[in-house]
């Protein structure tokens, strides 16, 4: 599969040595219906982070 | 009757003096004392900077909602603290010079029962040569420290485009200024703007955009790198922040010490000793953070700034301050009360606070030069530790305790933190990142230091959602309107 969003990467490069998002990866960031289960992920695990932070 | 006096009107002071009133009433008195006359909404500053936001939309004037609020302003800024008061009076007191409410220049002397130290830092430009004159902007890179420097900011993007779109191609240069910054995050959100705002402007194939920054790998934070739990690993931020880098094309230099900055030139000095010179055409560099440089004395007129505050100009307080080497460091070291230890009504919080050590390992190159991000301690643990520092004045004040009754330890809570690439609704993206908690405890969490529960990072439009909403409840918050104490820090 040819991943065309990636052809800037040049062999040997600092960019060439990491992980990077490929078609449904990238897909799902933008796809709102899942999007909105991530926001509401988000909000559930941001306000226990709040919670777990006040003593 | 007590008098409560918070210095400044930052995200903790405001959190901190707010609180303290509505929980005090009209028994007792509050007073802010901050040099500015607005409150900024710092985190949509990057908003600014690229031009999505106007400066009206993330600063308010401060003095109608403490007029409201029944808190007494003075927009003056803190010259010099006298804990013991003087040989001709008993009372602590607070020497302040006014910036504005036609009184520029007046000194006063404030009495005070409890004293809150929330000045936030003093933006160092002029520890870097060229970088600006002490706390001003010099005149070869931009800033989005500040409403008004993300404005200019704006300014100058707009007309590197515009040399784009004549075709000059252009180079970008965003990250830290010097060896000991800390707000890596706002530069991290910052780069990611530029580059969205580029594409969006259909120039991005004439820019080229750098990161330099004195983390001495991508992702530390300031924290020391963090780990989330990603698709069954646990997967560190390193790798988190090289592939946004590596997606969108941006090159960085990591473990650098800018030590120089001339038009369209910056000079760094990088862990193993080498120098180098990274030219720009635009170039956003974070300065250093100091304290703002409040003096104090003792009831005899002799100095004891030394008593009061680390050499760095931050507030000493219930910290462990002789930790030592990075091996040594524990969780333990950091404060939790944030009171001053010699004096018990005073305590800082926000910024203000010293902190006992980094949460990076500090690196020295072999030339002698100390490399390390200074720990983050802006947005949501200033707003925490501002409310439980608040809530044990309080308590103190109403004579429940002579203790604090309240905590805000960050090796006991967690920070979020939302970095955007653009601001649309529906295009665009954000990075969404939770750390709990935010200084490691490698005794509690062996390996990571941290809760893989609660330290997460994901990206996606979700997060876009979650920072606009962050700053339209935060202003809310800020301006005390309706059910403001129910949205939390």
């Amino acid at each position: 599969m040819a991943e065309k969003h990636l052809g800037h990467i040049k062999p040997y490069s600092a960019q060439f040595g990491t992980m990077v998002p490929m078609g449904k990866q990238k897909f799902l960031r933008t796809c709102i219906i899942w999007q909105l289960f991530r926001f509401v992920a988000i909000n559930i695990r941001m306000t226990i982070l709040i919670l777990k932070s006040h003593h | 009757m007590a008098r409560l006096i918070v210095m400044g009107g930052g995200v903790s002071g405001h959190t901190t003096a707010t609180f303290a009133k509505k929980m005090l009433g009209k028994d007792h008195e509050v007073v802010v004392v901050t040099p500015n006359a607005n409150w900024n909404w710092i985190p949509s500053n990057i908003w600014v900077g690229v031009g999505e936001m106007t400066k009206d939309e993330v600063v308010f004037p401060l003095a109608p909602v403490y007029k409201k609020a029944g808190i007494d302003y003075r927009q003056a800024k803190a010259i010099s603290i006298h804990p013991e008061g003087k040989s001709d009076r008993e009372d602590a007191y607070l020497t302040i010079e006014y910036t504005g409410q036609d009184k520029e220049a007046k000194t006063e002397e404030l009495t005070y029962d409890y004293l809150i130290n929330a000045t936030g830092p003093k933006l160092n430009f002029g520890a870097t040569p060229g970088l600006g004159e002490g706390t001003n902007l010099g005149k070869h890179t931009v800033s989005v420290c500040t409403a008004d420097h993300a404005a200019h900011a704006n300014l100058e993007l707009k007309a590197c485009i515009e040399k784009m779109k004549k075709g000059k191609r252009q180079k970008f240069l965003i990250g830290t200024g010097h060896g000991m910054c800390t707000c890596q995050g706002a530069a991290f959100e910052y780069i990611f703007n530029i580059e969205k705002t580029l594409t969006d402007a259909g120039v991005r194939d004439m820019a080229d955009i750098q990161w330099i920054s004195n983390e001495s790998f991508l992702g530390d934070f300031g924290m020391g790198g963090l780990h989330f739990s990603m698709g069954g690993y646990a997967a560190s931020s390193k790798i988190f922040s090289e592939s946004l880098y590596a997606e969108r094309g941006l090159d960085w230099i990591i473990g650098a010490h800018v030590n120089k900055v001339e038009a369209g030139k910056a000079h760094y000095e990088l862990l193993d000793g080498s120098f180098g010179v990274a030219e720009f055409d635009f170039a956003m560099l974070i300065p250093p953070f100091a304290g703002v440089g409040l003096k104090a004395f003792a009831k005899d007129g002799s100095d004891i700034t030394d008593t009061l505050f680390a050499p760095n100009g931050f507030m000493k307080v219930d910290a462990n301050y002789a930790a030592g080497a990075y091996e040594n460091w524990d969780a333990s070291d950091w404060p939790s009360t944030l009171q001053n230890p010699t004096y018990k009504n005073l305590f800082a919080v926000g910024i203000a606070f010293a902190p006992p050590h980094p949460i990076s390992k500090p690196m020295t190159t072999p030339n002698g030069t100390m490399i390390v991000p200074t720990p983050p301690r802006t947005g949501m643990p200033s707003a925490m530790m501002g409310k439980a520092v608040a809530l044990s004045v309080v308590d103190m004040i109403k004579g429940k305790t002579t203790e604090p009754t309240h905590t805000a330890n960050m090796s006991e809570m967690g920070a979020a933190c939302v970095a955007s690439a653009g601001k649309g609704l529906f295009t665009g993206t954000a990075a969404a990142m939770t750390v709990y908690p935010i200084v490691p405890d490698f005794k509690k969490y062996p390996g990571v230091g941290r809760d893989l529960n609660g330290t997460t990072g994901e990206i996606g439009l979700a997060a876009h959602w979650v920072k606009h909403i962050l700053h339209h409840l935060f202003i809310w918050k800020a301006k005390l309107k309706p059910g403001w104490t129910l949205i939390p820090e």
